[in-house]
């Protein structure tokens, strides 16, 4: 039984189908990778994972123990978080808002969750520091550190490394790698097809041509070359 | 000195201060999570309608105003609230046409359906604030002292998962935190405030009592706990300084209090300019 199973999902807003035909599984220990053009779906596909929307048609199953909030989520930065006066460590404490249920407070045990994440992303030292006056490298980790207090099993990344630049961009992956070492299940967005076939060791493509299947097929089967190939293409150009 | 001890003697002169202080304090406490949200306006918004509605209370002749100015408020809070996620209509400009249009059919019908001989002293006291915040009976002093230590309560017992929702909704939602609820409830408290402030700074005024402590908070602080607290405090003192001043200098209460925000917001920014250019 795999963690998520997703069997012929139509995505979209309202009546308009961005993406249909989607089926794919995710087992423990994955690497997932979802790529695509702008507009295909992506974000949708993310929104619909966790529930925030219902897919149009077609259904989503969560198994192996994995239950339907236990997926830390890391999403795209909002206009709200740029000027939000809340320093590192409220932060990440309120990725432990599902664990404390209906209990107002945070446990001894939260705020030790808390702190041992902050550790394993190295944001100890900035602890005390104000949100909006970090990195956005740095952002990015104090983010990761709330999502790993929300699970211990499924991270679900939307475009992790948006607007980061190529040192910290490659050193975000090598924590991502990191963690799916460790035995985190990892879900993510990307634009970066080259990171992608890297790291992942399955990919979903939507768009006009559906595939899932792992790293090796991908490279294999048309849809995978003819894309990766426009990436370059479009790489030179730009 | 003196003037102000002879003053306090006056039971109407503290049942003012008391008042005065417990709104501020509770509309403080929301507005650092309406300026987050980008809301700063909704406070405006719905004392527009409320004043709408206190219009139609008038024509309608009620006795009991209250009955009908709270729920018409708690209605278009939550309205305006859900309009912020994906309506056809957006945030602001939805708070700009509902209370625009409250305020317009608000003295419409209070002109057309008269009943005082002083309309526009009327008006004009609803809209700026009344003298009824000297005039309150203790039963009022009551109602209010009441309502605010229940707000106070709920705030803290819910203050970390408002802070969760307001830092980021979609991930509280995603981990199984009952966002549209806590949503509702910022909502509906923000109503029951703004209805409660309209006796002390009028309709007009009541945005100002929502994000100037906030702002001025923000100025001098990084993190969301301290920002709360010290939005809070600053309210207090501007409420308190503010009714003070208007009885010894006999101005308007309301315009004062927002006055003394004004410049206590002022203090603030040039002082957190100062310490984030030494900081830096």
């Amino acid at each position: 039984m795999a963690f998520i199973t997703a069997t012929d999902l139509s995505l979209g807003y309202d009546t308009q189908v961005v993406a249909k035909n989607i089926s794919f599984s995710v087992s423990k220990g994955d690497y997932l990778c979802i790529v695509g053009e702008n507009g295909s779906g992506k974000s949708t596909l993310m929104k619909t994972l966790l529930h925030l929307r219902e897919p149009i048609s077609g259904q989503i199953k969560t198994g192996d123990g994995l239950r339907k909030n236990e997926i830390g989520y890391l999403p795209q930065q909002t206009i709200v978080q740029k000027d939000f006066p809340a320093s590192v460590r409220e932060i990440v404490l309120s990725g432990c808002q599902a664990r404390c249920g209906i209990s107002p407070f945070y446990s001894r045990e939260d705020k030790a969750l808390a702190k041992e994440n902050m550790e394993r992303m190295g944001i100890t030292d900035l602890a005390d520091r104000c949100y909006r006056e970090l990195s956005g490298g740095q952002q990015q980790r104090v983010l990761l550190a709330r999502a790993l207090c929300a699970t211990r099993k499924v991270l679900l990344l939307d475009e992790p490394v948006a607007g980061l630049d190529p040192v910290v961009t490659t050193q975000m992956y090598d924590l991502i790698e990191g963690l799916n070492k460790e035995g985190i299940t990892i879900i993510m967005i990307s634009h970066d097809i080259q990171a992608a076939v890297k790291y992942a060791s399955h990919i979903l493509h939507i768009g006009d041509r559906i595939f899932f299947g792992t790293k090796e097929e991908y490279l294999e089967s048309e849809v995978g070359r003819f894309f990766i190939m426009q990436q370059r293409g479009g790489e030179k150009n730009g | 000195m003196d003037k102000l001890i002879m003053y306090m003697q006056y039971p109407f002169v503290r049942y003012a201060l008391i008042v005065g202080v417990l709104i501020a304090l509770c509309s403080s406490l929301l507005g650092v999570t309406l300026v987050l949200k980008r809301f700063s306006f909704i406070g405006d918004g719905l004392s527009h309608v409320a004043f709408g509605a206190m219009a139609v209370a008038a024509v309608l002749q009620l006795t009991n105003e209250m009955a009908l100015i709270l729920p018409v408020t708690v209605i278009s809070a939550v309205l305006l609230l859900r309009t912020g996620q994906n309506a056809k209509i957006k945030g602001d400009a939805a708070i700009a046409m509902i209370s625009v249009a409250a305020l317009a059919f608000g003295y419409l019908i209070m002109n057309i359906f008269s009943t005082s001989s002083n309309l526009s002293g009327d008006v004009c006291s609803t809209l700026f604030g009344s003298t009824s915040i000297l005039t309150l009976t203790p039963g009022e002093v009551w109602l209010c002292t009441i309502l605010s230590i229940a707000i106070v309560i709920i705030f803290i017992l819910f203050y970390n998962k408002i802070f969760a929702v307001t830092f980021d909704e979609d991930f509280a939602r995603a981990v199984g935190t009952n966002a549209g609820a806590y949503n509702l409830m910022i909502a509906v408290i923000i109503a029951v405030i703004i209805v409660l402030a309209m006796n002390l700074v009028g309709s007009l005024l009541i945005s100002a009592l929502v994000i100037f402590p906030a702002l001025s908070a923000m100025r001098l602080f990084n993190n969301f706990r301290a920002v709360t607290v010290c939005s809070a405090v600053l309210s207090v003192i501007g409420a308190f300084l503010g009714i003070i001043i208007s009885i010894l200098a006999g101005t308007p209460v309301g315009s004062t209090i927002v006055a003394v925000d004004v410049a206590v917001f002022l203090i603030c920014y040039i002082t957190g300019c100062v310490k984030g250019g030494i900081g830096r």
